[in-house]
């Protein structure tokens, strides 16, 4: 059984876990790659269904490209999906033209994130964070809880050991399932390779540049590759010691921001 | 790709090594735990192993450096790998942390886990996933607590591939005495826990001294260096050869069809394959290998579905599977029991304490074990055992204990099949703690019968057969629903099993020849069995006119221990034909009911009954309270004085 087997194996079995344990899951996705092997990965557990909705918490700066696949991938996959927006921070005028990144990353991802789990009352929230992205996601439980008010209480996570979560919640508060965590981008990559994932095109080379991360557009910003193909892609990441993350402003706005936007409730 | 330039890095630094090269096949990935006593420099190795096989982002020691000289802080490899405000400001790592890295041979992932007796739970959380462990003990301060705690728990969860690091060689002129008399001791601890060490082996982690190169100031030691000893470890391999076990997770009907999902813990599945689900006993064949998206070619899968894998299934046969049972081939089954021994690890505040109900969830099995007793707790730093039977087993400690569950858990236990013989225990909505369960223990073992026991304690009553025989219209039914009333009003569950129970149901397919009335008594009787194991006290009113039939009855109850008395209801022919309440004598006159009991049947008496009802003499609540006395004497026996069965 190869590595990616077993991560494979790993996840549904967390998919799995998460389905059962939550009266009202929900999958986040933000069409990245990351996103899209989640995507995948459900598709599996669950034997071509797709048994919740699936989020995108739209910040309305999204690259029109994504847009395209997001509609694309509904049609073809076929699941529930709900966007959400947060209206009321747009009205206040909270945007990259007159906002910090951490902010607007604040407002239009975290805050847009309770406004559909209060609305949706949504207990679980499956998620496609990864260990390697980040050192403080690299000290996440797959099963992560948070208070009603949002927060990771990082001080004092629950343990988690021989495939037992937490599975309970109180009122009000829910748990960010994260079958991806134990994956590394080079995993990621090989992984989409293997089971050839439908991808958006900005992940590969357009003119000598391409994206290794995507979020919102005016705060990510393509490297530079001449990477066409998967293969091309993990051969670069073989070399580079450059941090995926790096081309997204809002994590390098201040020390530690990663994790006060985590605390904070960002993913 | 930048560098660090030597002259900037701290005093000792070797120039990056490259990781150990060559042209060997790559391994399979391993994780592996690094563990130790506070302070003896678990964060420092990590970052020092990050550093020198270049696996630290562009740019990220530079700032980290930068970040150290404008505070005069000395720069510290630990700082790579402590990413929490809090944790970098006590320069103590509090949760466990995964990091990926890899060198030219294998793809690592690193679990740095706190060594502050305060995070255990996160210590354990980490080990508890890895391959293997090195064990870090600082050179000048030799085995502490933690070291040995962490020592302890590896061999509970498990961990067979150890290699001991004696750190920090440098603190004491890399002196060989020192490092061999740290391994004697460490030898000694280990070899007691059944984790002997592959390796022991001298570091200096903070300059970078026999993690990846072999370093001139212990050209004593002929061992392998940090990496090679671990590049000898292995990933653990998931159980395969083993016997089947696969753990239900779930059942899905996103169509007409039953889809078993669940994860092979061991052995494998293929089409075709017999499959047993436990505890439960139903069993079929393996019908289909659900898998998505659909091949290429048309073809469905056949398995093998080897272990470690996560599938779905279909069977041949429509049962009512439910998540949490075991799959397994009949012939080789796990375990089945309510009882079992068990060493367990706690880590909650409050203690686990003995007589408590405490949720327990092993695989995807649920259910609740009360903790029978604590044998002994070990005390996991000296491990010296208490001298009796604890009442509590406290936050961090380990103990030896028996649980009893209130329903029966499908394990395998010892050792076999590891992943089958774990599971944790819950307070709330939190795990807090941990066990593996060494031995099923007979049920008969715990003084009056276990299996029963439990219901004993659920119920506050044992099961009992109150048999109640007489002819047709003697008062057999209205006395057997007032005795349900009365007995249910007592707190006691009862069922009444008559004539009208049985010919409407289990019995419907049966007529009134003589071979029939056999097979209905039969199935009377094993029904009664039946609900009288699972605790219910049975009212079975039935004309039953033979000795011989009734004689069997009391026999089989005796033989499974259950308590059985038999009822003479006793009214005169004349006076049950004149009630005549169901108009069946006037049919059997009539010639429309062949072999009628009284009729052209014969009624043997009994010569003995436990108790005797005249019905034609003695009021319904007059006779219905002597039932109750003796129904309730059999169900509630007095409690004995030697306490056997005090434990329920």
């Amino acid at each position: 059984m190869s590595h990616l087997d077993e991560l494979e194996s790993n996840s549904i079995y967390l998919l799995r876990e998460a389905y059962h344990a939550f009266e009202r899951p929900a999958m986040l996705w933000s069409m990245g790659k990351d996103s899209n092997a989640l995507l995948w990965l459900a598709k599996k557990a669950f034997c071509g269904n797709i048994p919740f909705p699936i989020v995108h918490i739209d910040t309305t700066y999204e690259f029109p490209e994504m847009l395209e696949f997001r509609s694309w991938a509904r049609d073809h996959y076929g699941f529930d999906l709900v966007v959400w927006i947060n209206e009321e921070a747009r009205a206040r005028g909270i945007g990259y033209e007159t906002t910090d990144p951490v902010t607007v990353t604040h407002e239009l991802k975290t805050v847009a994130l309770q406004q559909t789990l209060a609305h949706h009352k949504y207990d679980a929230l499956i998620t496609g964070i990864r260990r390697d992205e980040d050192s403080t996601r690299a000290k996440e439980r797959a099963f992560s809880p948070r208070t009603a008010d949002f927060e990771w209480d990082y001080k004092d996570q629950p343990p988690e050991f021989w495939n037992h979560f937490t599975t309970e919640v109180g009122p009000g508060e829910h748990v960010r399932v994260q079958p991806l965590l134990d994956w590394t981008e080079m995993d990621i990559w090989r992984y989409l390779d293997q089971e050839k994932v439908p991808l958006p095109g900005m992940y590969f080379s357009r003119n000598g540049k391409r994206f290794r991360s995507i979020g919102c557009m005016p705060i990510s910003k393509p490297v530079d590759s001449n990477a066409t193909t998967i293969d091309d892609i993990i051969e670069e990441l073989k070399v580079t010691r450059i941090s995926e993350r790096a081309g997204r402003a809002q994590d390098h706005h201040e020390r530690n921001a990663m994790q006060k936007l985590r605390a904070k409730g960002f993913m | 790709m930048t560098k660090l330039s030597d002259t900037t890095l701290p005093a000792g630094a070797p120039a990056a090594a490259a990781p150990s090269a060559g042209t060997a096949p790559a391994l399979p990935h391993l994780s592996f735990v690094v563990v130790g006593h506070v302070d003896h420099g678990k964060s420092t190795l990590i970052g020092r192993l990050l550093f020198d096989t270049h696996s630290v982002e562009e740019g990220k020691a530079e700032r980290i450096q930068a970040a150290c000289k404008a505070e005069g802080m000395e720069f510290e490899y630990a700082f790579l790998m402590d990413a929490l405000l809090e944790e970098q400001a006590q320069n103590i790592t509090m949760d466990t942390t995964r990091v990926p890295f890899r060198t030219d041979r294998r793809a690592y992932t690193i679990i740095d886990a706190p060594g502050h007796k305060e995070f255990l739970k996160n210590m354990i959380t980490g080990a508890a996933s890895a391959d293997a462990a090195v064990l870090l003990v600082d050179a000048k301060e030799g085995l502490r607590e933690q070291t040995r705690r962490h020592g302890f728990l590896l061999s509970l969860l498990g961990l067979r591939q150890i290699v001991v690091a004696v750190n920090k060689m440098d603190l004491v002129n890399y002196d060989q005495k020192v490092f061999d008399s740290i391994s004697a001791e460490l030898r000694e601890f280990l070899g007691r826990l059944g984790v002997p060490p592959t390796h022991i082996v001298p570091i200096s982690a903070k300059l970078g001294y026999g993690l990846i190169s072999r370093s001139e100031h212990f050209s004593w030691y002929k061992g392998p260096v940090l990496l090679e000893a671990l590049e000898q470890f292995r990933s653990t391999p998931p159980a395969a050869g083993a016997p089947l076990r696969l753990t239900v997770q779930d059942v899905y009907r996103f169509d007409a069809r039953r889809i078993v999902a669940g994860l092979v813990e061991a052995g494998s599945l293929s089409v075709g394959d017999r499959i047993e689900f436990f505890p439960g006993g139903k069993h079929s064949v393996i019908k289909t290998i659900e898998e998505w998206p659909a091949r290429a070619d048309g073809s469905t899968p056949k398995g093998p579905v080897g272990a470690g894998r996560s599938t779905a299934i279909t069977l041949a046969d429509e049962l009512f599977i439910e998540r949490g049972q075991i799959g397994g081939p009949p012939e080789d089954p796990p375990s089945v029991s309510y009882y079992f021994t068990a060493r367990v690890f706690w880590l909650h505040a409050d203690s686990l304490k003995v007589g408590e109900l405490v949720p327990l969830r092993l695989g995807a099995q649920q259910g609740e074990g009360r903790i029978a007793s604590i044998e002994r707790t070990l005390d996991a730093v000296t491990l010296d055992a208490s001298t009796g039977p604890a009442t509590e087993v406290k936050r961090h400690e380990v103990a030896e204990v028996r649980i009893r569950m209130r329903r029966p858990l499908a394990f395998d236990a010892g050792g076999r099949l590891p992943a089958l013989g774990r599971f944790v225990l819950m307070r709330g909505r939190r795990i807090a703690g941990g066990g593996v369960i060494d031995a099923a223990l007979r049920d008969d073992a715990v003084g009056g019968g276990g299996l029963s026991a439990n219901r004993v304690a659920l119920l506050g009553h044992r099961g009992t057969v109150i048999w109640m025989t007489g002819l047709s219209g003697s008062g057999k039914s209205t006395l057997a629903q007032e005795l349900e009333k009365r007995l249910l009003r007592a707190g006691v569950l009862a069922a009444v099993l008559d004539g009208d129970v049985l010919r409407t149901g289990l019995s419907r397919n049966l007529g009134f020849t003589t071979e029939d009335r056999r097979e209905n008594l039969r199935r009377a009787i094993e029904l009664a069995l039946h609900l009288a194991d699972a605790g219910v006290v049975v009212i079975a009113a039935l004309i039953s006119p033979f000795r011989a039939d009734r004689a069997m009855a009391a026999k089989r109850a005796a033989d499974r221990g259950i308590p059985f008395a038999e009822v003479f209801v006793n009214a005169p022919l004349a006076e049950c034909e004149r009630r005549d309440p169901k108009q069946l004598y006037k049919r059997a006159r009539a010639g429309e009911i062949p072999l009628f009991t009284g009729i052209d049947s014969p009624y043997e008496a009994p010569l003995a009954p436990d108790l005797e009802l005249r019905t034609d003499e003695v009021p319904v609540g007059e006779s219905v309270e002597k039932l109750a006395d003796l129904a309730l004497a059999l169900a509630r026996p007095p409690i004995p004085e030697n306490g056997a069965g005090a434990d329920i």
